[in-house]
């Protein structure tokens, strides 16, 4: 006798004879029908028009049948509003019922029917509910507030019912202080503003006594209840961290991980001195390791967290790399986070062990794993120096196997490990070369040409290899396609007389059989300098590039430390925070770690400290001004850095700056015109500059020209302010600036945009030490919040007294930018004419010895094009910027300038321009004591004379 | 919270859904669907799944993915372990927890659900609890039922809900008073190609059946608690009593739980009661490959390693096996490339071998891959690690109850890699 019975009609007349069965006076004739009923329900099929039947039913003793019928009820009364009001009365009046059970029932079932026109008929009801003196009563009218809310918050609001909600937090029952808490957490989330659970240290001392006593499911509210509350100082953290440590045993892996995040969080504000910091750390690692012996779906989400974790805190689970290995039978998306864990913890220590692990790995069957594991024998390489030798003849080996998407990884991998460790493991080229063939996935094509372009002088065809892949080049995809021609565009620099005629395919392949924009503009820029100076596009092309650092996808650090908050949540499964996806993210609050408050400031400490503002040592994080270059002109399959750098920083050297403006506009404009003309194949090394204009009509002039306001004349050249951290990146901040220097002090001229919904307020702003000590000499003052869509100018005094250190490139400024919301950072350059000093004229005897004494190894040569001022404008021009003439001769129709300037810092720098009337070309000579300066004087040079 | 709970069986059809808020369409499977598709091997389908207006949290268990559907922030272990707890006990009420048995007995599925969950919240989720509220089908139950006209709903409180104990009900009584004790231990390992131990560690749980009258207060004690580092306890369990004095104390539920689960770490050292000598090669370029494994006992202070089964899932280029056992027998399935060899009892005079010729493709590429065995033993009458407990007491209650413990040892997720 099973219920499946109740499924075997399937005569037409079904409902029909239901209908005679519910209207039976025989009582068990009637409950059988009923059964029937929910039995069609359960499985979809439409019994609504049964509803005044079931109904009829309701008033009953039998607890079975009300049961049932409630459980219909729920189902329907949406659909049959007016119906639905006919139990209201027996809703009442089951509330008064002398059974709590039926109270409770009834009051439960209440809150389920989603009938706006019932709504108010329950109010009263479960007023009543809420003080019954039955705790199960209480409970169970606790929830029914939170599902009244979800119907009509209004109404919810105006009974007052959330006040007596927050007095239930105080209520002597456990498991009614579980719900209340569960049932404001979740009103909270729809009013993030109204501070519901407002917690103070007497209702916290209320939660952690419910916290013992109460159900499972009831610890789990109460703990992420108690990590939203900030405690005092340390010793009220502490108190608390050791009332929830005994929840780390809980059979139940949510209240685990729940009570980690607790404790997590408020270890934040130990002293990391204090003994029990330590017994802290040790006794969260067995809880997080148990988690992973439960169940699959378990397992995924605890190493998503642990994943957050390791990151945060790298010591807890440091001796622990083994539960991380994987067996052949764990399912794939377990099997792929635990390999990111182990690369996390991968250390000197037991890097031998990981490495034989993975090379089992890399022979596994399931593709996706045994990629990501080959990948990660790379990032070893990486991240442990000690281990680059043994995980690049691992790699060999792997590419021995010729298993082709093996080869295909190894190859990807093994450019990284050339970019971290450049001259040490080139040997091995040949080994790759052998595979040029097999590998048909873009990514590794892009690797290899990018090896044979890096490397092109010391393989011998490195040209025909390069060929081979012009051939098919319209079929590559982009990124295959820009990578071959840097990869052609070095080879040629390195080989100029035999590649001559490649490079010319190339670039007409790129800039005229193209509509790939980025191409496209690639295309241009290396044409544009090959053509102008092939000696800068050598510096540039073939620049040194910085290293790759050791961790290529840590969290940043910021967005860590909330999502540290996030423990156990859909949030921490996803590594976004909340306000990234969360459905309709109804002003979802930030949540921050507190601020450490211990007694001693610890500084050793490598995570950061969340409060305050802090630029420094994050260089994973902020795309440097070395980064920047090299991954506009080779560097596409460098590390990911955060974003397209681009967009982040402003630049005001020439060559990258064509990109942020003219070249745009150019390609946009005219594109057609272009196609068309077809008449200039780039004439590398050759170039005369004064007919660049002509084949390409105004547009390629207007690159130099860089439109926008011209600064004043007062002071120093300024130039226009451009975007530094645009919107996207900043949570709706966006800030542009520029930088000037008016009679002796320099600044910082900033807009700040509000570009999102919200009010900005408390600005702060720090540098990063720099190479001149540039700092702000007054707080960032902004007197009013910003309101959204408002914009606001500031000058930021500067000085040159903060802390030095030496940047790549030298002009490199690291700036952090703190709001309500976050905390922001960029980089930007600053053109160095803002540090040239008033007295910087010196006595001509004075210049004729020092030009003397300056080794000739320090002067440098530079060419400033397209200039057709004459000496007297050009010497007026550059005064206004602090740089002066002491005197100029005329020796064979050239006008000689000698110049002298003086940094901030007390360098100085001696000039000679030379200009010849015929040619807008002049030629500037430099010479310091600090040759490393010279290149950035020429482009202040270089700025101030263009506009 | 939980919003509400589909049932899929392994063919793709939605077999039981339940809403505890408003209903959500079956439509929204259709992301679980794709996923699964994408997924190809059904243990593969990603626990966590978010679609454009809600997240589905799912688990696989006994055939029938359990796919839960959220729309605001909610734990998600909270919901993964709720699932769990519904399928636990549905097996508890039905005896297993399958398509039919849920079907045949789908009222009171919806009664257990409903209790459950009330708006998203857990309600009642302790066995103990909801049996009092809702009683489990028995035949003698529906039959008697069917003429009286009785039904299986209980109409008492659950009284256990109210008291300090949730997880005890009130008044009970047995005429014979039992507590027996099952140290069960898993040993999970991987083994590498040379024998050596890359990783091992075990897994114990402590399952109890107790079955004392009234309110009993027992408290259990080990001769080594010092083994026990890392412990899951039963929310019945003091913990202030185990911090200090190393003692499980406890009123424990009516019937079958777990008391607590532990986990020996790799810290201490991991007897391993089998080894596994092997050779499997392919030859390169002629379609056939070797294949010998012995297995051995070792370390297993004079118990008998019974039980042993191997199953090893063999390269897709393998066509068939064709191999001679000395002990038991074997199968292999060329659709799944399964070989699985019951071995039976390890007698230390004969060893048990499995060997002979695998058959490949022919043309096939040699496999590239290793396979990897799964050994699973038992070994009765032995906890590995070397726990022991030493007594048991009780107080609260007049009565002497009769006291039992057993300890097996069991392989986990045993691997050796060749």
């Amino acid at each position: 006798m099973t219920d499946s019975k109740y499924f075997t009609t399937t005569k037409k007349g079904e409902i029909f004879e239901l209908k005679a069965e519910l209207n039976s006076d025989k009582k068990e004739k009637k409950k059988e029908a009923v059964k029937k009923v929910i039995a069609s329900m359960t499985v979809g099929k439409d019994v609504s028009a049964l509803f005044p039947d079931v109904v009829n039913c309701m008033q009953t003793d039998n607890l079975e049948l009300k049961k049932l019928v409630y459980l219909y009820l729920m189902n329907y009364a949406k659909s049959q509003p007016d119906m639905a009001i006919m139990a209201v009365n027996t809703f009442v009046k089951d509330c008064e019922d002398p059974n709590p059970l039926i109270r409770a029932l009834a009051v439960r079932t209440m809150g389920c029917i989603r009938v706006d026109k019932i709504t108010e008929y329950l109010c009263e009801p479960l007023r009543k509910c809420l003080k019954d003196e039955d705790p199960y009563v209480r409970k169970t009218a606790a929830v029914c507030v939170a599902k009244l809310h979800d119907i009509n918050a209004q109404l919810v609001e105006d009974q007052g019912f959330l006040d007596t909600l927050k007095d239930l937090i105080s209520d002597s029952n456990p498991m009614v202080v579980a719900n209340a808490v569960a049932a404001l957490s979740e009103i909270a989330e729809s009013h993030p503003s109204s501070n519901l659970l407002d917690l103070n240290p007497q209702s916290i001392n209320k939660l952690l006594t419910a916290l013992n006593e109460c159900t499972e499911w009831g610890q789990i509210f109460i703990l992420d209840c108690l990590a939203n509350y900030m405690p005092k100082d340390d010793r009220e953290a502490q108190s608390i961290c050791e009332r929830v440590t005994p929840r780390l045993s809980h059979a139940n892996s949510a209240v685990v991980l729940s009570a980690v995040k607790v404790l997590m969080k408020f270890m934040e504000m130990l002293s990391k001195d204090l003994d029990y910091y330590g017994t802290l750390l040790k006794k969260l690692a067995p809880p997080l390791v148990t988690l992973l012996s439960a169940e699959p779906e378990l397992q995924y989400v605890a190493l998503r967290n642990i994943n957050l974790i390791v990151q945060k805190r790298p010591e807890i689970l440091k001796h622990e790399m083994k539960v991380f290995f994987v067996k052949y039978n764990d399912p794939i998306y377990v099997k792929l986070e635990k390999l990111d864990i182990m690369i996390r913890l991968a250390s000197q220590a037991n890097i031998a062990q990981v490495l034989a692990e993975l090379k089992e790995y890399a022979t596994e069957v399931d593709v996706d794993f045994v990629r990501k594991a080959v990948r990660a024998i790379g990032r070893c390489a990486i991240k442990v120096e000690q281990s680059a030798e043994r995980c690049v003849s691992t790699l060999l080996d792997l590419i021995q196997t010729k298993v082709n998407y093996v080869v295909q990884e190894a190859i990807v991998v093994i450019k990284d490990i050339f970019r971290k460790y450049p001259n040490k493991y080139e040997s091995v080229i040949a080994t790759l070369c052998e595979n040029l063939d097999s590998l048909d996935e873009p990514e590794a094509r892009a690797a290899m040409i990018w090896i044979v372009g890096e490397y092109a002088e010391r393989i011998d065809n490195a040209d025909e290899l390069l060929e081979s892949f012009l051939e098919g080049f319209h079929d590559e995809s982009t990124q295959v396609q820009l990578q071959l021609l840097t990869a052609i565009v070095k080879l040629f620099l390195k080989k100029p007389t035999e590649t001559q005629e490649l490079v010319q395919q190339v670039l007409s392949l790129a800039t005229q059989d193209s509509d790939n924009p980025d191409l496209r503009d690639r295309g241009y820029i290396y044409w544009r300098l090959l053509s102008t100076d092939p000696v800068a596009a050598k510096e540039v092309v073939l620049a040194e590039k910085p290293l790759i650092s050791e961790e290529t996808d840590l969290i940043e650090p910021t967005l860590l430390d909330e999502l540290i908050c996030y423990i156990g949540t859909l949030a921490s499964v996803y590594h976004k925070p909340p306000s990234a996806f969360v459905e309709g993210s109804r002003g979802v609050v930030h949540k921050s770690l507190p601020p450490r408050t211990g007694s001693s400031e610890s500084a050793e400490s490598p995570d950061t400290a969340p409060s305050g503002v802090q630029a420094a040592e994050q260089p994973a994080v902020i795309p440097t001004q070395g980064d920047l270059l090299g991954d506009l002109l080779n560097l596409d399959l460098g590390p990911p850095v955060s974003g397209p750098p681009i967009a982040t920083s402003s630049v005001q050297m020439g060559a990258v700056d064509l990109l942020g403006g003219g070249l745009d506009s150019l390609m946009g404009d005219e594109s057609e015109g272009m196609g068309g003309s077809g008449s200039f194949a780039p004439a590398p090394s050759t170039a005369v500059p004064t007919n660049l204009g002509a084949p390409l009509g105004s547009g390629l002039g207007d690159l130099f020209d860089l439109t926008g306001g011209v600064g004043t004349l007062s002071g120093s050249y300024v130039a226009p302010k451009t975007v530094w951290l645009p919107a996207m990146k900043a949570k709706g901040l966006e800030i542009s600036g520029t930088f000037s220097r008016q009679v002796g002090s320099i600044s910082m001229d900033l807009v700040l945009t509000n570009k999102a919904l919200q009010v900005m307020s408390d600005f702060a702003i720090q540098f990063n030490r720099n190479s001149f000590g540039l700092a702000p000499a007054a707080p960032l003052q902004v007197h009013a919040p910003l309101a959204p869509n408002q914009s606001v100018e500031i000058s930021l005094p500067l000085n040159t007294v903060g802390s030095v250190m030496k940047m790549d490139p030298l002009n490199n400024l690291q700036v952090a930018v703190k709001n309500n919301i976050d905390v922001f950072y960029f980089s930007t350059l600053y053109p160095l004419h803002i540090l040239f000093v008033e007295d910087g004229k010196m006595e001509r005897q004075m210049f004729l010895a020092t030009w003397k004494d300056i080794p000739n190894e320090n002067e440098a040569q530079f060419q400033i094009k397209d200039c057709s001022l004459n000496a007297d404008a050009v010497s007026s021009k550059l005064q206004g910027s602090n740089i002066f003439t002491i005197a100029k001769r005329n020796v064979e129709g050239q006008d000689m300038l000698y110049q002298s300037l003086k940094l901030t810092n007390g360098i100085w720098v001696l000039a000679e321009l030379r200009i010849q009337p015929s040619n807008p070309s002049f030629t500037l000579s430099l010479k310091c004591r600090a040759p490393e300066v010279s290149q950035y004087v020429y482009q202040a040079y270089e700025t101030i004379l263009k506009n | 919270m939980i919003h509400s709970l589909f049932l899929i069986n392994c063919s793709g059809d939605i077999f039981l859904e339940k809403h505890w808020k408003s209903v959500v369409s079956q439509s929204v499977c259709d992301y679980f669907f794709e996923a699964q598709e994408k997924a190809i091997d059904v243990e593969n389908v990603p626990p966590v799944i978010s679609t454009p207006h809600h997240y589905l949290i799912s688990i696989y268990r006994d055939k029938i993915f359990f796919v839960s559907v959220i729309q605001t922030e909610v734990p998600p272990l909270f919901v993964i372990e709720f699932l769990h707890r519904v399928a636990d006990t549905f097996q508890d009420y039905f005896g297993e927890c399958s398509e039919t048995a849920i079907k045949d007995n789908v009222v009171i599925v919806y009664e257990l659900l409903e209790e459950m969950l009330d708006n998203g919240f857990p309600l009642a989720t302790e066995s103990n609890i909801l049996k009092e509220l809702i009683k489990p089908p028995t035949i003698l139950r529906s039959v008697v039922n069917s003429i009286t006209g009785s039904s299986n709903v209980g109409d008492t409180l659950p009284t256990g809900q109210l008291s300090n104990i949730p997880w005890r009900r009130a008044g009970v009584k047995y005429t014979n008073n039992e507590a027996y004790f099952d140290v069960i231990e898993e040993i999970d390992a991987i083994i590498d190609k040379s024998g050596s131990t890359v990783f091992a560690e075990i897994q114990g749980v402590i399952d109890s059946c107790i079955k004392l009258s009234g309110m009993p207060d027992l408290s259990l004690s080990f001769m080594n608690p010092r083994l026990l580092d890392d412990v899951s306890f039963h929310p019945c369990i003091r913990f202030k009593r185990w911090e200090s004095e190393r003692v499980l104390s406890f009123i424990p539920p009516d019937g079958n739980f777990r008391l607590i689960s532990y986990r020996v770490s790799s810290q201490n050292l991991v007897a391993i009661p089998v080894y596994v000598k092997h050779t499997i090669s392919f030859k390169e370029y002629s379609s056939s490959g070797r294949f010998d494994v012995t297995i051995g006992p070792k370390q297993n202070m004079g118990k008998t390693v019974e039980g042993v089964v191997m199953t090893v899932h063999m390269p897709k280029a393998v066509l068939n096996m064709n191999l001679t056992a000395t002990q038991g027998s074997y199968t292999f399935d060329p659709v799944t490339k399964v070989l699985t060899w019951d071995v039976g009892k390890i007698t230390p005079q004969k060893l048990p071998n499995l060997k002979g010729i695998v058959n490949l493709q022919s043309g096939a590429p040699k496999p590239e891959e290793n396979p990897s065995l799964n050994i699973q033993f038992k070994i009765q009458q032995l906890a590995i690690s070397g726990l022991k407990v030493n007594r048991l007491d009780m107080y609260g209650e007049k009565y002497k109850p009769f006291k039992g413990v057993k300890y097996i040892t069991k392989a986990g997720k045993f691997q050796v890699r060749t």
